[in-house]
């Protein structure tokens, strides 16, 4: 395992600022003249935002001008941004496996804003790691892998069924798995939709329908997933259908629309203490049913556990829900008396910003309450509630009575997103919701490649929102499908037969048979099936001869990387 | 001046780099101690890759990735546990089995990736900076980790390790089933040979030497000093290079 140079590498490094996300911790600039000087360095140059298109075409002319042959971008982490740098490197003609990040952010400047000088000191480590292994790259090619042209969709709520429809429209067979016996997700329990006020059951019966009649979609209910194998193009899946035998069948990709669930208040505000303390869904559903009778004095509370401790986020669709069923109510009952009682009024939008105006004309009333003196509520004597406030804007506490106390409550995560999430490899936030790979640049796609997210089940998400959302996903998961053909990164096994000595102790290690032992006119040789080989390293890693090199991160790269550590300051 | 420890870890793509990120995302602060190599799959790791990291003087070394049964690649991280296994055994002697360390994170876990870090950094600090670093290096544990690197690219000991699941779980070539204390016996016998061996072998290198020299320098039976240079003999490692007062001295045979 010796360290091998063939010729000298002209490595170029692009440290990005990421705005302040790492300039503001990490001395960028000292950053960039600690890298002019290492080995093989012949550019270095400092970005505001390296991924910008701006930044794209200073990695280019970077290029072109100092005729690099290795790049490197110290920024944020390969699994979102290496496709994009590599993709900018080979429009300019240097091979993808000539360029190398170092993760300057999300593991160096997030995690160590309160220590501006270690954190600086680590980025120099991690691009002198960086600069080792680029200077041992090797170009490589990559070979193509079939896609299977269908889509595995889990959940059936309006994301699930709206992404199916849209994927089997232009042709690709779509399998949706839902575990509950009926589709349809939350908008089954709603009544009425903002802001069309259309009615939740007309517009899903209309797609659950379309969707019922498609050749392309079939339908698994109270099926859940079992088992996921496999990569983009070619997942092996397994559906567990109640207790029927399981279902298996392969997919080129999958989109998580598993929606959410709302959070029962249990013990906050009289919440199945009293009967008449009833959550913004329970609502619904007596709206729904034509079940209220009688209504005087209703209290509406938002922002009911959450944006507190333990569930720190806005669930954005309480607000709107507050004002269309306080909206609904004033219809129902023109003489009804309402009061919401929020902390911010999330009614972001040029639409919903004009139905807020228009349910505070209909005399609906708006007091803001402060967290540190949440509204409480208590049974009077007359059998009905009082609600006790501190009204924040005209600093006095009041009271209030009410027929009906309605808690708005946030959208939460399901018990099993968990265990969906670790069969899918996929993360989830510090909320519990699924985590996309990047905000802004892929906001529907994991980071694992050939998964999707959409709907409620990414964030809370309202139906127009959740619909554009499983568009987006549809579309993006239609890329590989349409291209019907993949390029596999080269990161296979390759094997040195001359070294060789044809023990068998890969085919051993081997998961997946990708490995063999095969008489050559040299004697046993071990050979790799380059379509079955995924490039986990495990043959490499337990060959007694060294014989096996796995690409891209070979040993001698990884011993480049570990012999930059020695350099590290203590 | 304070102690600032070294440490490297190698992370799988999948699950702990992935993790990592998420602390990140989610700005939980740790120590800045760690230094991060991505690999495919901790599966990748040859175990010489960790000695090496020691014997380039990192205080600590941290191998992270997917809890059992989430591997990516299925099995890579058993693959990885095994070896670490093996490697802490064959340091322990040299007090260094501590400096090394396996976790499982997955994807979703930054919170507790930060924690494994800032644990796993407490924990080297109060081991103190590592006798291979190079501003006062302890020739005797340098020797030895040289010694256990040779050993575990040793043909024996990578074949017992890639061995270990079958033969526990399928019982020896003569059909006998095997216990895992039995095989952890087997294995650790492998491990003390196949280490003193190279101890002598790299003391052998340098300059020739007697047995009683040796046994000496090793702290080890004459007896048991003897067994091991007949077998180095045997395997045309090691020869007498000449006889000094009826006394055999041994030099190396080049490999
Ligand atoms: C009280 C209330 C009022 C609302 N009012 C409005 C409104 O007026 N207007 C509006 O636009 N939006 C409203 N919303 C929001 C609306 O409900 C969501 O936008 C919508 O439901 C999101 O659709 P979805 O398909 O993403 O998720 P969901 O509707 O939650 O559907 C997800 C589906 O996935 C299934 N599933 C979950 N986990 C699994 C699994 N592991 N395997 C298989 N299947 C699984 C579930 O059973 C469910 O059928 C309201 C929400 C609430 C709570
Ligand atoms: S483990 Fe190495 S030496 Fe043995 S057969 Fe495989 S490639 Fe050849
Ligand atoms: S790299 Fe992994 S998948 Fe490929 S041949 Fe080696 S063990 Fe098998
Ligand atoms: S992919 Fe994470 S340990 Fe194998």
């Amino acid at each position: 395992m010796e360290h091998r140079r063939i010729e000298t590498p002209k490595i170029g490094v692009f440290i990005c600022h990421c705005g302040i996300n790492i300039g503001g911790v990490i001395k960028v600039p000292e950053v960039v003249q600690y890298a002019k000087k290492l080995p093989n360095v012949v550019y270095a140059e400092e970005n505001l935002y390296t991924c910008s298109s701006e930044g794209l075409s200073k990695i280019k002319e970077g290029i072109q001008e100092h005729h690099l042959d290795r790049v490197i971008v110290a920024s944020c982490t390969p699994r979102t941004h290496e496709s994009l740098f590599r993709a900018t490197c080979t429009e300019v003609g240097l091979n993808k496996y000539l360029f190398e990040m170092a993760n300057i952010r999300d593991q160096c400047s997030w995690v160590h804003m309160k220590d501006p000088e270690a954190a600086t000191e680590k980025a120099k480590d991690l691009v002198r790691m960086a600069v080792a292994k680029a200077s041992l790259l090797h170009p490589q090619e990559e070979t193509e892998i079939d896609v299977i042209p269908s889509a595995l969709v889990v959940g059936g709520g309006i994301a699930g069924i709206t992404t199916a429809l849209c994927l089997a429209n232009q042709g690709f067979s779509v399998y949706i798995v839902e575990k509950e016996a009926k589709m349809g997700g939350m908008l089954r329990y709603l009544h009425k939709l903002y802001p069309t006020m259309r009615n939740a059951s007309e517009v899903l019966n209309q797609l659950v329908n379309e969707a019922k009649a498609s050749k392309n979609i079939e339908i698994l209910t109270s099926s859940v997933v079992k088992e996921v194998k496999g990569f983009i193009g070619n997942f092996e899946v397994a559906i567990q259908k109640g207790d029927e035998k399981t279902v298996n069948f392969e997919v080129g990709t999958i989109i998580v629309a598993t929606g959410a669930t709302d959070f029962e208040p249990v013990g906050m505000y009289g919440y199945k203490k009293f009967d008449n303390v009833i959550t913004q869904l329970q609502l619904e559903q007596l709206l729904k049913k034509g079940r209220l009778q009688n209504l005087k004095r209703v209290v509406m509370i938002q922002c009911v556990g959450s944006r507190q401790e333990g569930r720190s986020y806005c669930s954005r669709i309480c607000c709107m829900t507050a004002l269309k069923n306080s909206k609904l109510i004033r219809e129902s009952y023109p003489d009804a008396n309402i009061h919401i009682f929020y902390r911010d009024l999330q009614t972001y939008g040029q639409e919903y910003e004009k139905y807020y105006r228009e349910v505070q004309e209909k005399g609906v009333k708006f007091i803001k309450y402060l967290p540190e003196k949440p509204p409480e509520v208590s049974l009077g004597e007359n059998g009905k509630l009082n609600v006790n406030v501190y009204h924040s804007l005209i600093n006095k506490q009041i009271e209030i009575s009410a027929d009906l106390v309605v808690l708005s409550t946030p959208l939460i995560q399901h018990e099993d997103a968990k265990e969906l999430s670790q069969k899918l490899k996929v993360p989830l936030g510090p909320s519990g919701f699924f985590l996309e790979a990047h905000v802004k640049l892929r906001p529907v796609d994991f980071a694992t490649d050939g998964v999707f997210v959409c709907g409620s089940a990414h964030w809370p998400a309202d139906v127009g929102e959740s619909i554009s959302q499983a568009y987006g996903a549809a579309s993006r998961a239609s890329i590989p499908m349409s291209l019907k053909r993949l390029h596999t990164e080269a990161l296979n096994a390759l094997v040195d037969e001359e070294i060789c000595s044809g023990c068998g102790l890969c085919e051993l290690t081997c998961p997946f048979a990708a490995i063999r032992i095969e008489e050559t006119k040299k004697g046993r040789k071990a050979k790799v099936i380059a379509a079955s080989c995924k490039g986990c390293g495990a043959c490499g890693a337990g060959c007694p001869q060294m014989a096996i090199s796995m690409q891209h991160f070979t040993d001698e790269q990884l011993l480049a990387q570990i012999a930059a550590l020695a350099e590290v300051k203590s | 001046m304070k102690f600032n420890p070294k440490i490297l870890g190698f992370l799988c793509n999948w699950c702990s780099y992935a993790g990592a990120d998420l602390a990140g995302i989610s700005r939980i602060q740790y120590p800045p101690n760690l230094r991060i190599i991505r690999v495919m799959c901790t599966g990748r790791i040859d175990p010489v890759l960790p000695l090496e990291a020691l014997a380039n003087g990192a205080d600590g070394v941290i191998i992270m990735g997917c809890h059992p049964g989430d591997c990516h690649y299925m099995t890579g991280n058993y693959e990885a546990e095994r070896k670490i296994k093996m490697l802490k055994k064959l340091i322990a002697p040299l007090g260094l089995a501590e400096r090394l360390h396996v976790e499982w994170v997955s994807a979703s876990e930054g919170a507790r990736f930060a924690e494994v870090v800032e644990n796993f950094t407490n924990q080297i600090k109060v081991l103190g900076p590592s006798p291979l670093r190079q501003e006062k290096l302890d020739l005797s544990k340098w020797e030895g980790i040289q010694a256990a690197k040779e050993a575990v690219e040793d043909f024996r000991l990578r074949a017992l390790v890639a061995r270990e699941r079958k033969i526990i779980e399928e019982g020896n070539v003569y059909g006998e089933e095997i216990s895992q204390e039995e095989f952890d016996r087997k294995m650790d016998d492998a491990l003390t040979a196949e280490y003193i061996r190279n101890r002598i072998y790299l003391i052998l290198e340098k300059e020739p030497t007697s047995i009683k020299q040796l046994s000496k320098r090793l702290n080890l039976s004459s007896k048991h000093v003897l067994d091991h240079v007949v077998l180095l003999r045997r395997r045309g490692l090691v020869t007498v290079d000449k006889i000094e007062d009826m006394t055999p001295i041994y030099s190396v045979l080049k490999r």
